[in-house]
């Protein structure tokens, strides 16, 4: 027997096409069958599920571009399924993981692992980068042929930047060999070594150990031009600063093969939310000033930011609970993704269906991920939004298994109310499961 | 074998590269060369065409093929050979390769054959002896008697250059192979194409006049030739390529990829072979295809042949005295 669901009186949103109307879709064995503003219009679809969406948002799953994982290696803070279970429940529909792992991913078999653990345990879609060089060392790269042939989506060191610009170089060459995606983490290792807060006035208030701002740039700079010398595809993970932001509108303008993304803190907060020391305010790369938030917020608006990321990192308590300087890095962010995004959409500063393109079609553009369109024929991975539904964040009922977020007591407007993956709900907000 | 007061062959009284050598000259040496291996065939392969000249072997690098060649070479030629193998320095090359310039001078050989680990020595050398230098391997620039037998060899099989497709695959960017390979063929009428992953390809390689590919299948698409190169083992370890496995599985030459070449296309390799790396063994082994022991018999009439010919340049009374 076939799988059917019919949605009717949704408000579709499809980035894709550029769709934004009244309509119904009708998913069938996990793929769209059919979509369209007359769809379940006028008579109720005979099929045996309906929902009726009451004109909340029906738009493709969003797919997170950079999320950290503990398996393999440290369960204890967060495992496949535990993330895809925050995912789910953030609209999310495929996360992105990084090979930051104990093992790190920089094996052909160890791709194979990821995909399998997450075939039989995850809730949403799991797609592995692998490392861009061996155990993440920065020196000899890894085996990129073989590791797309394993299933590997991205080439990346994770939040390590790779030191030296001839391995670098070498690693993009051989990546443009086969037409990898290498995706950077922009803080120059030197300037920013020891250090916790960007370097400024609170900083020096504070008292702690700062890196100024351009040791971003400065990689930025340093990788456009070594994607320039070898034509390989390249993505920043996430830039946080305004000089970031003109450098790669610039290599853009010149026609490379260059895109970035921003982490949703970076939209959200700066570096006076660092307050007395909240070590939940701990991020790689840091918060910055407030004139490089704006920035980062006109770049979404304007599309020469791409995409926006959680950069899910989950910390256990006892790596934060410390002086700042001694706390680990990294902020949750799977369930607040969608909110801090719908928060540019209710300041007027882009539109919604503008913000779930750079949370859904472009990630899967960049990627090469079939996803991230309402097309029929398309897998049925949907996420049904209520934009204005107002929330606190309360990091007890996060489901992830670290609570270590930034937004805690945060007040936002709108969240995924539903999550389909491949035609099944994997999150409804009315059981909460 | 040739005839006395045999006329000029070469332009220069050194071979130094294939970059500057005419069609004529190169057409010549083939055909001469041709001579040689049809004698080498025979029992008696002795002349005594060099006869009282002194050939001297100066390698910098470790070389058995190569520098057995050229031995029996100027052996069958009569020629008096010595064999010098130079461990360099690598702190002071330059100073120690002058200094060992100006000793073999006084010794006063007529012919000097010469492989260094740096590009430009045999120019260098050429430039401070009295004697023809043949270059038989500088660094990465050129190695213009390899690029010779290669051509002897696939005129004998071809008939000639014209139009064929010849596929070059590996590690161009470090190798003299290819460069020389690259000028002659082109120089002769033949399309080349490079095919390697980008680490081991000159950013510039475009340049040579040459098509560039990354997919092996699409390189050797129509080939009539395909040349495999040899990669140093100490390349495969990450700088380059990141292992021998991964090398293997996308520019290793076997039998499934090489039905992307043109039916009976040869397959040619300068030696010495890693096997299960840049050639499995049965395809190197397959006589069907290979052409490899044949390109080694080449070599000694090749390098007959140019000894040969840069011997018509010299005084018959030897060098004027100091």
């Amino acid at each position: 027997m076939t799988k059917r669901i019919a949605f009717r009186n949704a408000r579709l949103i499809d980035p894709a096409s550029g769709l934004d109307v009244k309509g119904g879709l009708l998913m069938e064995n996990g793929r769209i069958a059919d979509v369209g503003p007359r769809l379940f219009n006028d008579a109720e679809p005979n099929d045996p599920e309906v929902i009726d969406c009451k004109g909340l948002v029906l738009a493709p799953g969003l797919i997170d571009a950079r999320v950290f994982t503990g398996e393999p290696g440290s369960e204890y803070r967060e495992t496949l399924a535990s993330a895809s279970e925050a995912a789910a429940a953030g609209g999310i529909t495929t996360i992105i993981v990084m090979p930051n792992t104990e093992p790190v991913i920089d094996e052909p078999s160890l791709v194979d692992f990821i995909l399998r653990r997450a075939a039989a345990t995850a809730k949403v879609r799991v797609a592995p980068m692998a490392a861009l060089t061996r155990h993440l060392a920065g020196e000899t790269m890894t085996e990129i042929g073989l590791l797309l042939e394993a299933g590997a989506v991205a080439f990346t060191d994770g939040d390590r930047t790779i030191r030296n610009a001839r391995v670098l170089r070498r690693a993009l060459a051989y990546a443009s060999t086969f037409g990898a995606l290498v995706v950077g983490h922009a803080e120059d290792p030197d300037l920013s070594d020891g250090a916790a807060v960007t370097e400024g006035e609170f900083a020096m208030r504070l008292g702690l150990p700062a890196a100024p701002a351009a040791a971003e740039a400065i990689i930025v700079e340093r990788d456009i031009r070594l994607v320039e010398l070898t034509g390989a595809r390249y993505h920043f993970s996430q830039i946080s600063t305004r000089a970031s932001l003109d450098i790669v509108a610039a290599a853009k303008q010149r026609g490379l093969p260059v895109t970035c993304g921003v982490a949703a803190h970076h939209l959200a907060l700066n570096e006076l939310d660092v307050g007395s020391y909240r070590t939940f305010m701990k991020v790689k790369p840091p918060l910055r000033s407030e004139a490089d938030r704006a920035a980062m917020v006109e770049g979404v608006a304007s599309g020469l930011i791409d995409i926006i990321v959680s950069s899910h990192d989950p910390q256990a308590a006892d790596t934060k609970r410390q002086p700042f300087a001694a706390a680990a890095f990294g902020a949750v962010g799977l369930e607040t993704l969608l909110p801090v995004a719908l928060g540019l959409h209710h300041d007027g500063r882009a539109h919604l269906s503008h913000l779930l393109k750079a949370l859904s079609t472009t990630p899967a553009r960049i990627l090469g991920l079939n996803a991230g369109t309402l097309a029929k024929g398309a897998p049925a991975d949907l996420v049904l939004i209520d934009p204005d539904e107002p929330f606190t964040v309360k990091a007890e009922q996060l489901r992830s298994r670290a609570q270590n977020t930034p937004f805690e007591g945060r007040r936002f407007h709108g969240r995924a109310q539903k999550t389909f993956v491949g035609g099944a709900c994997v999150f409804d907000r009315r059981t909460g499961r | 074998m040739t005839p006395a007061a045999a006329e000029p062959l070469l332009k220069s009284s050194h071979l130094l590269g294939i970059e500057t050598l005419s069609v004529g000259e190169i057409a010549s040496l083939l055909d001469l060369a041709e001579r040689y291996a049809t004698l080498n065939r025979g029992a008696n392969k002795k002349s005594d065409l060099l006869k009282g000249r002194t050939l001297i072997n100066l390698f910098f690098e470790a070389s058995t093929r190569t520098q057995s060649s050229f031995e029996l070479a100027g052996k069958r030629l009569g020629a008096d050979v010595m064999n010098m193998s130079v461990r360099t320095s690598s702190v002071s090359k330059g100073e120690t390769l002058i200094d060992t310039a100006t000793t073999l001078n006084a010794m006063r050989p007529d012919m000097l054959v010469v492989r260094h680990p740096d590009s430009g020595a045999a120019e260098l050398l050429a430039q401070k002896l009295d004697c023809c230098v043949v270059n038989a391997g500088d660094g990465s620039h050129e190695h213009p008697t390899q690029a010779l037998l290669d051509a002897l060899t696939i005129r004998r099989r071809r008939g000639s250059f014209e139009g064929l497709i010849v596929a070059i695959c590996g590690d161009v960017l470090h190798s003299r192979v290819a460069r020389s390979n690259i000028h002659l063929l082109a120089k002769m009428g033949a399309r080349v194409r490079l095919v390697a992953p980008a680490t081991l390809l000159p950013p510039d390689a475009d340049r040579f006049g040459v098509e560039i590919f990354h997919d092996m299948r699409q390189g050797l698409e129509g080939a009539d030739i395909v040349m495999m190169l040899r990669l140093q083992l100490e390349r495969m370890s990450g700088a380059f390529v990141p292992s021998t496995r991964e090398y293997f599985r996308f520019y290793g030459l076997d039998h499934e990829k090489l039905k992307a070449a043109k039916p009976g296309a040869l397959v040619m390799h300068p030696g010495p072979m890693n096997r299960g790396v840049e050639i499995a063994s049965a395809v190197a082994d397959d006589i069907e295809v290979s052409v490899i022991q044949e390109q080694v018999e080449m070599g000694v009439a090749i390098r007959m042949a140019v000894l040969d010919a840069l011997s018509r340049g010299l005084a018959p009374e030897g060098r004027n005295a100091p």
